[in-house]
């Protein structure tokens, strides 16, 4: 039986009274495509924040790869192998595009300790940070100031940023978001010719997109999993139906 | 040690503490509400200071009188500077803030030197106030009573102001999420404004009465720049009651202190200062600050 | 990035070129360009701090009067090697930064402010107290500093003295801008830019910050450790909140983040300060308060942001700075 790349038991957040993640025990299978989708304010990014360790989990346990990384901070997580892109970009604004992928490889290989020596110097990052955007086809535009992209350009740049790290698992939150819809089918498209030794968790709100790209869906309501299955199951449901659709 | 003697400077703690919260409270409600961070805000506690010396010595108007003008004055001197300087700077980063409120603060202590010379101010008391007054066990002034007593209607004042009024209701609303407040219609930049002149005029309101119990000059600011900081970091932004702990706590403690170990009473407010933002970063009242 | 190196070069050629011209069309204010250069290398430690890890710190006085009185002490009690004492100095600033730096670093950019702040004041005391040690808020100017090398000695007109001090600066430089083209000062300009980010990537923030601010201490404890010995004194002054806001100003006013600017910014603040504030230091206070308060406005980056900050007005937005993402 192969471990599961990440999984949640009775996974649970809570902000003083009020419950966002209620008890969410979730398996990921290793290479998967699981997209997350449910209503507003239905606990996704609390979810993202509690698997990533942004913020500590009231109870419940998540493991990546067999690891129980409950207890382990978000900078842990990430050795661990657990790398997140953000709903909004979070990228180095004032550097240019390689820079930013540049960053991410030092901390990964932690030579970012090293002040000595040039940055520049460091082939082998440069190289790697190359290839890298090559996955999300950047890289010619590697020299760029990030002010000078388009929108869409730097959710490409954000995810490159997490495949630095070397995820095993990577957890992709509404990587569309603010991106034109003649744009969106390309970065998904790009997201899903990323290598299969990375499983892949996103979070999105466009149906057409999840429908076409998911393998398994999973629906989360007021911080619950309603249900999950494959995207037929899904769209077949009539409890999703009714949650989504109103009738 | 002996009874008396600590009870004396147990008063003369709390005073100083009345008087921390009187200047204290506005530059706590301004950080909570305008995530403004004013360094120079002492600067209102000098100028309410510098008011108070000019109306009673040279205008002699009543211990009183000079007060309530002192208030108003201060109040919309405040409200003035938020209209047309701080407001340009709300979203701006901190390092703007810092820079430009130093600045302001160095142009205040420029112009009070300018105006009033270096040396110390002082005013005429009341005859009531400057007279011991005996309480079994120990002794102290009417000004200090009068202090004290001035601290605690400003506290319940003010605590009915934020917590009973429909004033006090938006500001928390605002202060919790100013998005929110303003997309429901509160008035946010008219509600900064006023908050921002309150504060000041209470700030005048300290520096007027701390004349004689902590003395006028215009190193003022920078000498009570940190303990005030103090108060605002312990106390949590924008907490009435917090703040009013804060203050009491700090100022007894330092003039317990001072009194007792003279040697090293000046570290341990500093002392103070490390553990507190250590073990208790979200300050007394447990708001984010 | 080869714009940069050139950059630096010549930055660096322009600044030994000034200081030659100086050296000989003013042989009589060598003791002040001394003063600069040694103010520019304190300088350059605060913006490493500031400009690039991004921590905002009003208490870095600590350090650079924790260098001067390191060499002053030492001098009294006979160790007087300049090269020596310098060390020593960096040693002392480093290691009491190393102490501090696990309450500054925690904590979000309000607390760190307070917190800096507070032992600022918590330092000049401490020194105030110490009389024996410190002579006090008489300052101690009975200790020697030998010949460098034992080859050059300090003379009275101060060349030894304004070599020493420009090789300091010249060092300095150098040291700054290694740091900040090596790996670690990309971490540290992350920091700056996106600290969220930065825990995204598995970056240990408080560690680096950590490193930053004993780097930038022991480079503050070397500047200091020259004004002792150029000039023979030191005093309370040297650690207190008066020299660690000038170092903010002259940081912001000049640019921070940016190493020439930095250093244009210290070299303009303290010729300027030096010629006004004697004939006048409140008028000065009142022009360096008004020039600051507008400076928010007119000149957000400082000088060194000037081009940027034209750009801005030229595309008809304001010249503001808004703010980043903190904590």
């Amino acid at each position: 039986m192969s471990v599961n790349a990440i999984e949640t038991h009775e996974l649970t957040l809570r902000f003083g009274q009020f419950t966002a993640v209620d008890g969410v025990s979730l398996s990921v299978r290793e290479g998967a495509r699981h997209a997350i989708i449910g209503p507003n304010g239905a606990g996704k990014s609390s979810l993202v924040a509690a698997l990533t360790g942004a913020l500590p989990a009231t109870s419940g346990q998540v493991r990546v790869h067999g690891t129980d990384v409950t207890r382990l901070s978000q900078t842990q997580r990430v050795h661990a192998g657990l790398a997140r892109t953000f709903q909004i970009n979070q990228l180095f604004t004032g550097l240019s595009v390689v820079d930013n992928i540049r960053l991410a490889l030092f901390e990964r290989d932690r030579t970012s300790r090293i002040f000595w020596r040039s940055a520049e110097a460091q082939s082998a990052t440069t190289e790697e940070a190359l290839s890298l955007l090559g996955l999300v086809q950047m890289e010619s535009l590697a020299d760029t100031p990030i002010s000078s992209l388009a929108y869409g350009q730097r959710r490409l740049v954000e995810i490159a940023i997490a495949l630095a790290v070397r995820p095993r698992v990577l957890i992709l939150d509404e990587p569309a978001a603010g991106v034109p819809s003649t744009q969106s089918q390309l970065i998904f498209e790009r997201i899903s010719a990323l290598p299969q030794d990375v499983t892949l968790i996103f979070i999105e709100h466009d149906m057409s997109l999840v429908f076409r790209f998911a393998e398994r869906i999973s629906v989360l309501v007021s911080g619950q999993i309603l249900t999950e299955g494959t995207p037929d199951e899904i769209r077949s449901d009539a409890l999703v139906r009714r949650v989504y659709l109103g009738h | 040690m002996n009874l008396q003697g600590l009870l004396n400077v147990g008063v003369e703690g709390l005073a100083y503490g009345m008087l921390l919260f009187l200047i204290s409270i506005g530059l706590s409600i301004t950080l909570g509400l305008m995530r403004f961070i004013n360094l120079a805000h002492g600067a209102f506690a000098m100028c309410g200071g510098y008011l108070m010396v000019v109306l009673m010595n040279d205008a002699h108007l009543s211990f009183f009188s000079s007060l309530v003008a002192v208030f108003l004055a201060t109040g919309a001197i405040g409200l003035v500077l938020e209209r047309t300087l701080i407001k340009r700077l709300y979203g701006k980063s901190e390092l703007q803030h810092v820079l430009f409120s130093i600045g302001l603060a160095f142009v205040a202590s420029a112009i009070a030197t300018i105006l009033f010379g270096p040396q110390q101010q002082a005013i005429g008391l009341p005859g009531w106030m400057s007279s011991p007054v005996d309480f079994p066990g120990m002794r102290t002034t009417g000004y200090r009573l009068f202090i004290l007593a001035a601290g605690v209607i400003a506290l319940s004042l003010l605590y009915a102001l934020f917590h009973k009024t429909l004033f006090g209701a938006r500001v928390r609303a605002a202060v919790d999420s100013q998005d929110t407040a303003s997309s429901i219609g509160i008035p946010v930049s008219r509600l900064f404004a006023l908050t921002f002149g309150l504060g000041a005029a209470f700030a005048g309101l300290g520096g007027a009465l701390a004349i004689s119990l902590l003395g006028l000059d215009p190193s003022f600011p920078l000498k009570y720049l940190v303990i005030m900081l103090m108060v605002v970091a312990m106390g949590g932004s924008a907490s009435i009651l917090g703040a009013f702990s804060a203050a009491l706590f700090l100022g007894t403690a330092d003039a317990l202190f001072k009194y007792y170990i003279p040697e090293v009473g000046s570290f341990v407010i500093y002392a103070l200062l490390v553990l507190t933002l250590i073990f208790l970063p979200k300050g007394l009242a447990g708001r984010r600050s | 990035m080869n714009r940069l190196k050139g950059d630096i070069r010549l930055a660096l050629a322009l600044v030994l070129a000034i200081a030659g011209a100086c050296y000989v069309l003013f042989p009589g204010y060598l003791g002040l360009m001394t003063t600069i250069c040694i103010v520019a290398m304190f300088a350059l430690s605060y913006d490493l701090l500031q400009g690039y890890a991004g921590i905002l710190s009003l208490g870095h006085a600590i350090f650079f009067g924790l260098g001067a009185y390191t060499v002053a002490i030492l001098g009294t009690h006979g160790v007087t090697e300049p090269l020596l004492t310098l060390a020593a100095a960096m040693v002392v600033a480093g290691v009491v930064a190393g102490v501090l730096a696990p309450v500054v670093v925690i904590g979000n950019d309000f607390n760190r402010l307070l917190v800096t702040l507070g032992f600022g004041f918590l330092f000049y005391e401490a020194a105030n107290k110490a009389g024996s040690w410190t002579g006090g808020a008489d300052g101690l100017s009975s200790f020697t500093v030998s010949p460098i090398a034992g080859l050059f000695e300090f003379d009275f007109e101060g060349k030894t003295a304004f070599f020493y001090s420009v090789a300091g600066l010249v060092l300095t430089y150098f040291i700054v801008w290694r740091i900040t083209t090596s790996p670690f000062g990309s971490a540290l300009r992350g920091l700056r830019e996106n600290t969220l980010r930065m825990y995204a990537i598995g970056a240990p923030v408080t560690r680096h910050r950590a490193v930053a601010y004993v780097m930038s201490g022991a480079i503050a404890g070397m500047a200091g450790a020259m004004l002792a010995q150029t000039s023979n004194f030191v005093s309370l002054d040297m650690l207190g909140f008066g020299r660690s806001a000038d170092v903010f100003i002259m940081t912001a006013l000049g640019g921070t983040g940016s190493i020439p600017g930095v250093v244009f910014g210290a070299a303009a603040f303290t010729w300027i300060k030096d010629a006004l504030s004697s004939i006048s230091p409140k008028y000065w206070e009142l022009g360096v308060g008004i020039i600051l308060m507008l400076s928010v406005f007119v000149l957000p980056d400082g000088v060194a942001g000037l081009a940027k900050t034209m750009r801005r007005w030229r595309a008809g937005r304001c010249p503001s700075t808004r703010s980043k993402p903190t904590n």
